[in-house]
């Protein structure tokens, strides 16, 4: 029987080390064969390029799967079949964060005017969007207002945290040495990362009523609200960034006689102080964008507010959420619609310019570790 | 010679004492505030409690109010984690392990952005696009599968229903979890890899052999960090959803997060109703504190011989 298995070689025979696999084109044929499969059924329940990739990506993977089995085996079948499932979990993630972002271009730059930018609400009423709607005249009334109570509203809870959060960072590394109150401190601030946004406004919102009388809502209630949610941040960053800078830096400077105090604060701060701004501008870019604790702290006014500690004041969070639930004109939305969309082009811009930011920050501005 | 580094006399080591002394102050301020804010908000939310059960919204006491609202909050964190999940451990998979080296970092990079996108955006998102999308497959769901009690029709002619609220705070969270899970990916010992690869393992085994065990802490770890994000997520919810009473099926209009239910009630309410949706807030607070808590632990149990810390 062997022998005349071995006398009679046969022509196709491979070699060993590439035996039982699928050539290269296979499993661009089955994608073929999957896609005009796919046509098919999806033009059987009514065509749509939705259901037309579905049904193409389920065929796909399947096929893939039992064409792998029947010639190479189980295990790189399963193998075959988990790549095709990752690269469909990608393909899927993709899908709706690619929507979210054309989404926002599309609708948001016709709005990206001079007038939106620099005028307020002030005055816009259902009437005056009536009229642009009626006369097709370029949309009046901007967010104004809403980026000026951002500025103001962020700078002062930057104000609050950057301090609290620097020193605790400084005293969980330098100062405290593994104690319990460390650790119940490094324990609350990973709670607090936790804590919702609008959790952290009834806070701010439930403390200022209590001293000042029920429903205050200023500017700076916001602020306190929003560093409840950016201290966290900024310690966690912060502490990293402390916890790398060498300890021979430290010792050097001890050596030279000078007391820990001005070591931390000529020393070893000045060292990390890129990674701490990028920390920071990471934590401002976290919170600008929060719109719940506003709603609750910051209230909403049409008009513009430079002082944080008296009146209202509107943000672009809030301002965008104000346009698309409550329209100025119930009737005509689509100016509202615009000035919405307008507004959250602007803030991913800003959102994205502060992470890019910060990244330059870290890059340029790196300690040298020497590792 | 002096120098202003090495001045030296009482001032210096006054200096010490006080800088010590600010910064431990700074570290119990953080303690005292978290503290503040569970007590403020007891404080507030007292009201509810002590008032008459007729008076509260719904006539029938703070718990049969809250009751459902939690239940939908934990729904719509459920349908988020749901999708989620699977999803975003095959995207962090893909960055890590899949994708060529010079695409996989910037791939990081983007992915790192689109966690910053602030919720309100995907809430106009999933107001405006997804929801009017929605309500085709809605449509179709009750009609061909409304036997399951979830699919129940008429369908929402909106599309504003719990289903899309969970489906945008799947979007939400999927950033999270990707970005958490591939740096833990990352971080499997190279040589657990290669030995795998080396024993002729396929790179599916290695993955299964290799960095789920090694990653399976912050996995978890990531997703109730996930979970922590979709409890608390208002405006998406805010904006998706048009609430109402519990009901079981996911695509009609009702339910409600407490989330929601605050920011939607809070602008106009005063004396009784402002202490109950504080203490629907303490609720919230409490939950999400629970969950963080848990995943804090998962990781620091697992620290040790793992990727999670």
């Amino acid at each position: 029987m062997s022998q005349t298995a071995t006398r009679t070689p046969s022509p196709l025979r491979k070699n060993t080390l590439t035996k039982n696999q699928l050539p290269k084109w296979a499993i661009w044929a089955v994608l073929a064969g999957s896609l005009v499969l796919g046509a098919a059924i999806s033009s059987l329940i009514g065509f749509h390029v939705v259901g037309w990739a579905l049904f193409s990506a389920v065929i796909f993977v399947i096929a893939g799967f039992l064409v792998t089995l029947s010639v190479e085996g189980e295990r790189k079948a399963k193998d075959r079949f988990a790549s095709n499932l990752i690269y469909a979990a990608f393909i899927v993630a993709l899908v709706p964060l690619v929507s979210v972002i054309w989404t926002v271009l599309e609708k948001g730059l016709p709005g990206m005017t001079s007038n939106f930018l620099f005028t307020s609400m002030n005055g816009m009423t259902g009437v005056v969007d009536n009229e642009t709607v009626e006369n097709g005249t370029p949309v009046l009334g901007g967010a104004y207002h809403g980026i000026v109570g951002t500025v103001l509203i962020t700078f002062w809870a930057t104000v609050i945290s950057v301090p609290v959060g620097l020193l605790t960072a400084v005293y969980l590394v330098e100062y405290s040495k593994g104690g319990s109150l460390s650790r119940g401190i490094t324990f609350f601030v990973d709670v607090m990362t936790g804590i919702p946004s609008i959790v952290a406004g009834l806070f701010a919102a439930a403390l200022f009523g209590l001293i000042f009388g029920p429903s205050t809502r200023t500017g700076f209630v916001a602020a306190v609200a929003l560093s409840v949610l950016m201290i966290p941040v900024v310690v966690r960053s912060t502490e990293e960034m402390l916890k790398i800078v060498p300890n021979e830096l430290r010792e050097a400077s001890y050596a030279l006689g000078v007391r820990k105090w001005r070591t931390i604060v000529k020393v070893v701060v000045p060292t990390a102080i890129s990674g701490i701004a990028s920390g920071v501008t990471l934590a401002i870019a976290r919170v600008i964008g929060e719109t719940a604790p506003l709603l609750v702290t910051a209230g909403f006014v049409n008009s513009i507010n430079f002082n944080a500690f008296a009146g209202w004041m509107t943000t672009l969070p809030t301002f965008i959420y104000r346009q698309l639930m409550n329209p100025t004109s119930p009737t005509n939305i689509d100016p509202s619609a615009q000035r919405a969309w307008a507004a959250a082009l602007l803030l991913i811009l800003v959102v994205m310019l502060l992470n890019l930011i910060a990244r330059v920050i870290a890059r340029l501005f790196a300690p040298k570790t020497g590792r | 010679m002096s120098n202003t580094l090495t001045e030296s006399g009482s001032r210096g080591r006054a200096g010490d004492k006080v800088f010590s002394g600010i910064a431990l102050f700074a570290g119990c301020l953080i303690l005292f505030v978290l503290f503040c804010v569970a007590v403020f908000l007891l404080w507030q939310a007292l009201p509810t409690f002590a008032a008459d059960p007729a008076e509260i919204t719904g006539g029938n006491g703070f718990w049969t109010y809250i009751w459902p609202i939690v239940i939908g909050t934990l729904i719509a964190a459920a349908i988020a984690l749901l999708i989620a999940t699977p999803v975003s451990i095959g995207v962090a998979l893909f960055i890590s392990h899949y994708a060529p080296r010079r695409l996989s970092q910037s791939l990081g990079y983007v992915v790192d952005l689109l966690a910053a996108i602030p919720s309100v955006v995907y809430g106009a998102w999933g107001m405006t696009v997804l929801a009017p999308a929605l309500v085709g497959p809605y449509v179709w769901l009750a009609e061909n599968a409304g036997w399951i009690p979830i699919f129940a029709g008429p369908a929402s002619q909106t599309g504003k229903t719990m289903l899309t609220a969970g489906i945008v705070l799947s979007v939400m969270v999927l950033p999270i979890i990707t970005s958490l899970s591939r740096e833990i990916f990352l971080q499997t010992p190279k040589l657990h890899e290669e030995a795998a690869l080396a024993m002729g393992a396929t790179r599916w085994e290695m993955i299964r052999m290799t960095v789920f065990p090694f990653a399976r802490a912050g996995i978890i770890s990531a997703v109730m960090l996930g979970l922590g994000r979709a409890l608390g997520e208002t405006m998406a919810v805010a904006m998706v959803l048009s609430g109402g009473g519990l009901i079981a099926s996911l695509i009609q209009s009702g339910n409600q997060t407490i989330a929601a239910e605050i920011a939607l009630n809070f602008p106009e309410a005063f004396g009784l109703r402002l202490a109950e949706l504080i203490a629907a807030g303490l609720v919230l607070f409490v939950i999400t504190l629970a969950v963080n808590m848990i995943a804090r632990w998962i990781v620091s149990r697992h620290k040790e011989f793992s990727g999670a810390n």
